[in-house]
């Protein structure tokens, strides 16, 4: 199968590419720079550009649509152009060519109104409730391509993976563990809320599991994680550990966590046009409050199940930090 | 504000009122009527109807429920009547000068309420089967219309309300200050503090919507018009006008042969229990349930509408829809004991006669208090005494007042004068209602107010709490108390004078033998220990209780003649049933935990050799002050032949350290409930047998008891139907000649514990093996039901105490069932403290890890969280079982990131 994939110079977009490619498709990356990866042809161009987005569809059976707008700053124009209006290219540049399956990479966030997540399963994106111009453009961007299935010869799926780690993560893993280095990780309280998150190549899988399974999904959305939700502060003490620091033991009572917030805010900020989920209030929040799945429906519909536990994960972590120190 | 409802039967007179929206209401039940009252003017009524809504959905009602509220509430408080599961019409009315019927400035009396109240009826045409409810005020109201409606009335619910005070002193103090007529307008309709302050009761608040859809239609003084006339209406006195007609009620309903149903909220400042107890003189056959933490608006606070329809469907699930067959009043299910092997029938104290009158035994001891005596000293008393004592004491009982049937809350601490009351309870037919200090002030208060006794004997303490908690019955002191004191606590008489004045009469050859005794009649009621649920009160026949007496005495293999040591309290009780004597050892009865090696030794040397019981957390308490013994006292306890601990399993390893001090006892760790003490038992070498497993190993069934299982699913929830297979996990189910009968005044938990018929369902989880032992996984409440399964906290607990370091293990789930996560708190060895319990706090990386990895390797189960503590919460009588619930509940607020408080 011919499959097109966006955003594949970020982390999981570089692992979707190199699963697919791996399971015998012909796979290409669209993003503005060349992604460099082995066996994956590179189509550049920008999601904003809806020529450039039909050129990049041409001839695919299929897109998987990681590519999206994170930065923290900017107006919210920007979000919407990137977020709402690139979905909609995509959409409609496979339309116009007869249709084709189409995995919409989404985010627990565009379901997420503030509260805290305990065991739920998942629920319908509302961009008028969600948080942060991210959140609000990805909703509508779930919703704009979630209507778009079974229309003209369309299959769409959305995934929603949450929190994603893993090697050369230099997002979530080696800023904690470098700010755990210098000894500044804080743990809000006692870091107690359990979080899921799920480690790169499980997330990849169950993205090539929904295509596969896209047939008999098509019109679903999905969370995904690894089913194990951990404490914050062993999660942010299992990246600290993998990069040789000491688990953080630095507790900020909720007190001050106006403050805390306001660390976090600087901790995370991003670099602009880096394709993840932006890890500002969203992860600040994360800190504080439960966020975790009920997964029983997600492993049931995609036939998929996490092959890295978390545990393995950090193994997996550690290893390839420690070879990479030496 | 939207206007609906119907104008039915004509186009009265009045406008109808708007009414609001209401939490829970459907807008299409509200319906309006035109019709004369009972003074013969139109009058609208305000009322809620389910017949169209029945019709939609194609149900043909069975029959009619007619719901009448008091003061000051409204049809909103019948809301939840109106469900899916109850297929009857429901019909729930505002009377009129209340809720949203019309305020007609008359005066309306008892009588005439119930007269307006059948022309309602009338216009409406409702005919029978018809069931009436009612509550506060409107209890009685549906009771009158009932008497006058006995043709069409199939049954009688009834809710916080009562039919009948003595005079003027009965009336509650909250309503005497409301009624009395210098301040009653200030209070019912100037201002709203009565409305107020009743539905200020509920604890938990009631949401703020639900309370101002109470005060809605009360809204200026002209509407609370009915407010005020209700409360002048309440016949404080003889001379009141409606005096007569409550009389006449009270009285008609007595002949009131029709299932009925009583649900009470028992913290009401008004219609407290003494009236529940009332009520049920006058209808003995009616069901009862007492929801605890219940206030008067007992609609709000506990889900009176489930039970209902839980009753409805098991008294005329069976008839067909409009059958006005009046259903038997045969009270709740048969009883367990009746599906059981019965042992030979033996009236509970008949051996204490037996030995008493045989020279040869005469004067033995029966009961040895080590500490009983004066100065502390040794007290014994032998079976002729004993013997002496109870039928004196019976005697003055009768004397007194106390019958065949009376209840008599004996808080009496474990030893002779224990022994006496409650013998001479058995043998005269009275009640005794056995609540364990254990229970703690809160727990005992809920015990005794609970089981409405009219008598009370306690000690001293027992009857200064009874005073300072206001609990109800005529007091009874032990020991006779000076004039004063007397005075002060209310104590009428005491057990000395009781047994004094008995003996006289006896002495005067007067008739003070007892009616000959149903074994079938209640003979005792146990309080459970409240360490898995509020404390509830399981009653026994006669007949229950003495197969009880001899399943424990059986399991123990008991050998009369050598005695046995109660170091744990109800097991002082269990000798003289079985002609074996007892001794107490030197001990705080209510702590026994704290029993000590040479405390011990002492009460087995006493004996020569007699078999022991303790509680299990005495058991760590004597090893660790073995080291206080002296040679004789060594050797006292090697002479011990058997020894047992009640209340919870006893680890093999402190079996085997119990071994070293008892050498040549044969050590029994049992299984068993309240509800029925004896179910299984295991000794040391059947525990090593069984290695580990699923759960605690408790070994098989005792003579003549049934073990099965009722399967959990995959969230959790017991089936309702038992199975044998080895290997099942699901609730354990048990058939014994000595189940209890049913738990007092908790119609819907008997109903629960039930539900399965010829067992009793313990709330406990485990599996048989194929051996046919029984294991015991943990409590059903308890189970934690995870994506990948079901789990029981037992294994996973072992497993973590497995890790070097733990002390004790408490495992919970945290989220939803089907995909909750579990969460382990330990106590370290190192920084363990006994108390109260202290707050978790987040396990170390490496503790965590190892607990994590032992735990998957052990159970393939996977621990999300590890926490620490210096004391893990347990249960107030044995201070052994781990309160899971309580853990549970901190678990779920602190994993979801918010502060929390253990």
């Amino acid at each position: 199968m011919k499959v097109l994939v966006t955003g594949a110079s970020g982390m999981l977009g570089g692992y979707v590419a190199r699963a697919l490619r791996d399971a015998g498709h012909e796979v290409s990356a669209f993003q503005r720079r060349p992604a460099g990866i082995d066996g994956v042809a590179d189509i550049t161009g920008s999601l904003t550009e809806e020529a450039d987005v039909r050129r990049a569809v041409a001839g695919q059976d299929a897109v998987v649509h990681l590519a999206a707008k994170v930065s923290i700053s900017g107006p919210e124009e920007e979000y919407r152009k990137i977020n709402i209006e690139g979905t909609r290219h995509i959409v409609e540049a496979m339309k116009a060519q007869g249709g084709g399956k189409l995995v919409n990479i989404s985010s627990p966030s565009v379901a997420h109104f503030g509260q805290s997540i305990v065991g739920l399963g998942t629920t319908a994106p509302e961009p008028e409730r969600a948080s942060s111009p991210y959140a609000r453009t990805k909703a509508a961007a779930e919703l704009v391509a979630m209507a778009a299935d079974g229309e003209d010869g369309m299959l769409v799926t959305s995934i929603r993976p949450h929190v994603v780690w893993g090697p050369g993560d230099t997002q979530l893993v080696e800023r904690i563990g470098g700010r755990a280095k210098q000894g500044r990780m804080p743990l809000l309280d006692e870091g107690n809320a359990l979080i899921d998150t799920i480690y790169v190549t499980n997330a990849a899988d169950a993205i090539v599991a929904a295509l596969n399974r896209i047939d008999e999904v098509h019109g679903e959305s999905f969370v995904v994680t690894n089913g194990e939700p951990r404490t914050v502060r062993d999660i942010i003490g299992g990246f600290a550990a993998a990069v040789g620091a000491e688990r953080p033991t630095l507790r900020i009572p909720s007190s001050v966590a106006r403050i805390a917030g306001r660390i976090i805010e600087r901790l995370w900020e991003i670099r602009p046009g880096y394709d993840e989920p932006p890890m500002t209030e969203f992860f600040a929040e994360q800190l504080s409050t439960a966020h975790w799945f009920d997964q029983r429906r997600t492993r049931e519909r995609l036939q998929w199940t996490p092959k890295v536990s978390i545990d393995e994960g950090f193994e997996i972590l550690r290893r390839y930090y420690s070879t990479r120190s030496r | 504000m939207v206007t609906i409802g119907h104008q039915s039967t004509d186009a009265g007179r009045t406008a109808a009122p708007e009414i609001p929206e209401q939490p829970g209401v459907d807008p299409r039940l509200h319906r309006f009527a035109t019709v004369k009252d009972s003074f013969g003017d139109d009058r609208q009524w305000h009322y809620l109807d389910n017949i169209d809504l029945l019709a939609e959905r194609g149900v043909t009602p069975r029959g009619t429920i007619l719901a009448v509220h008091g003061n000051p509430t409204y049809s909103f408080l019948f809301r939840t009547l109106f469900r899916d599961d109850i297929d009857w019409r429901v019909i729930a009315v505002d009377q009129l000068e209340m809720g949203y019927s019309e305020r007609t400035k008359r005066i309306r009396g008892l009588q005439d309420r119930i007269t307006d109240l059948s022309l309602f009826t009338d216009s409406l045409g409702l005919r029978g089967p018809i069931v009436t409810v009612g509550h506060d005020w409107g209890g009685i109201i549906s009771i009158g219309w009932a008497l006058d409606n006995k043709h069409d009335v199939v049954g009688m619910i009834l809710t916080n309300t009562a039919i009948y005070q003595g005079l003027g002193e009965s009336l509650p103090k909250a309503l005497q200050i409301a009624s009395a007529p210098s301040i009653i307008r200030t209070m019912t309709s100037g201002t709203d503090a009565f409305l107020r302050g009743t539905i200020n009761l509920s604890k938990p608040p009631l949401p703020s919507e639900v309370k101002a859809a109470y005060l809605a239609p009360y809204r200026g003084s002209k509407r609370r018009a009915g407010i005020e006339q209700f409360v002048a209406d309440i016949p404080a006195d003889a001379m009141h006008p409606s005096r007569a007609t409550l009389e006449r009620l009270a009285e008609g309903l007595k002949d009131m042969k029709v299932p009925s149903l009583f649900l009470w909220g028992p913290r009401d400042v008004v219609f407290s229990d003494r009236f529940l107890r009332d009520l049920f003189e006058r209808v003995p056959h009616a069901q009862v349930h007492r929801f605890e933490n219940a206030s008067h608006l007992v609609w709000d606070d506990a889900d009176v509408a489930g039970t209902i329809a839980e009753w409805l469907q098991d008294v005329y699930g069976d008839q067909k829809p409009g059958d006005t067959a009046v259903p038997s009043l045969e009270r709740g299910p048969k009883a367990v004991s009746t599906f059981a092997d019965q042992p030979p029938h033996v009236p509970l104290g008949s051996r204490i006669t037996e030995l008493a009158e045989d020279p040869a035994t005469a004067d033995l001891s029966a009961v040895v208090e080590m500490n009983g005596g004066p100065d502390g000293g040794r007290r014994t008393i032998t079976w002729r005494r004993l013997e002496e004592r109870i039928a004196d004491l019976s005697a003055g009982m009768l004397a007194h007042g106390i019958r065949r049937g009376s209840r008599v809350s004996v808080l009496v601490e474990p030893g002779a004068d224990l022994t006496a009351v409650l013998y001479s309870c058995l043998r005269i037919g009275a009640v005794a209602v056995v609540a364990d200090a254990g229970l703690g002030v809160k727990g005992l208060t809920r015990a005794v107010v609970g089981s409405h006794p009219d008598f009370i004997i306690g000690i001293d303490r027992a009857l200064i709490g009874a005073k300072v908690l206001g609990w109800p019955g005529q007091k009874i002191s032990v020991q006779t108390l000076p004039t004063v004191d007397r005075a002060v606590l209310g104590v009428t008489t005491s057990m000395a004078e009781l047994m004094n004045e008995g003996s006289q009469m006896r002495a005067l050859a007067a008739d003070t033998r007892a009616e000959d005794l149903d074994p079938d009649e209640d003979a005792l009621i146990l309080f459970t220990s409240g360490s898995t649920g509020p404390a509830k009160g399981a009653a026994y026949t006669h007949r229950q209780a003495s197969a009880m007496f001899s399943a424990v005495g059986e399991t123990l293999q008991l050998r009369p003649e050598r005695g046995l040591v109660a170091g744990f309290a109800p097991f002082a009780l269990l000798g003289p049933s079985l002609g074996a004597p007892s001794v107490v050892p030197d001990m705080d009865v209510t702590r026994p935990g704290e029993l000590t090696a040479a405390a011990l030794a002492d009460a087995v040397d006493a004996l020569g050799s007699p078999a022991v019981f303790t509680a299990p957390a005495a058991l760590k308490n004597i090893i660790d002050t073995a080291g206080e013994l002296t040679t004789e006292q060594r050797e006292a306890l090697a002479r011990v032949p058997s020894f047992f601990s009640a209340g919870a399993p006893i680890p093999a390893p402190l079996l085997r350290q119990l071994r070293t001090l008892m050498p040549n006892a044969q050590s029994f760790s049992p299984y068993g409930m309240t509800e029925c003490l004896a179910v299984a038992a295991i000794d040391l070498d059947g525990i090593e047998e069984a290695g580990s497993g699923n759960g605690v190993c408790v070994g098989r069934p005792v003579p003549r008891v049934e073990i099965a299982i009722a399967p959990v699913d995959e969230l959790g929830r017991a089936a309702d139907h038992a199975v044998t297979t080895a290997g099942v996990t699901g609730e354990i189910l048990v058939r014994a000649a000595h189940v209890r009968d049913r738990y007092l005044m908790l119609w819907r938990t008997t109903r629960e514990a039930m539900r399965i018929e010829g067992y009793h369902a313990t709330g406990d989880i485990g599996h048989l093996d194929d051996q046919g032992r029984l294991w015991v996984e943990g409590r059903l409440a308890h189970v934690i039901p995870t994506a990948e399964g079901v789990r029981t906290p037992v294994v996973i607990e072992q497993a973590v105490e497995s890790v070097e370091g733990v002390r004790r293990a408490g495992v919970c789930g945290v989220g939803p069932a089907g995909t909750q996560q579990i969460i382990a708190v330990v106590e370290m060895e190192e920084d363990h403290r006994p108390g109260r319990p202290a707050q978790p706090k987040p396990a170390p990386h490496e503790l965590e890890d190892s607990i994590r990895r032992t735990v998957r390797e052990r159970t393939g189960a996977e621990v999300t969280a590890v926490f620490t503590t210096t004391t893990l919460p347990t249960d107030i009588r044995h201070n052994s079982k781990i309160d899971r619930t309580r853990l549970a509940a901190w678990a779920e607020v602190a994993l979801s990131g918010k502060k929390a408080k253990l």
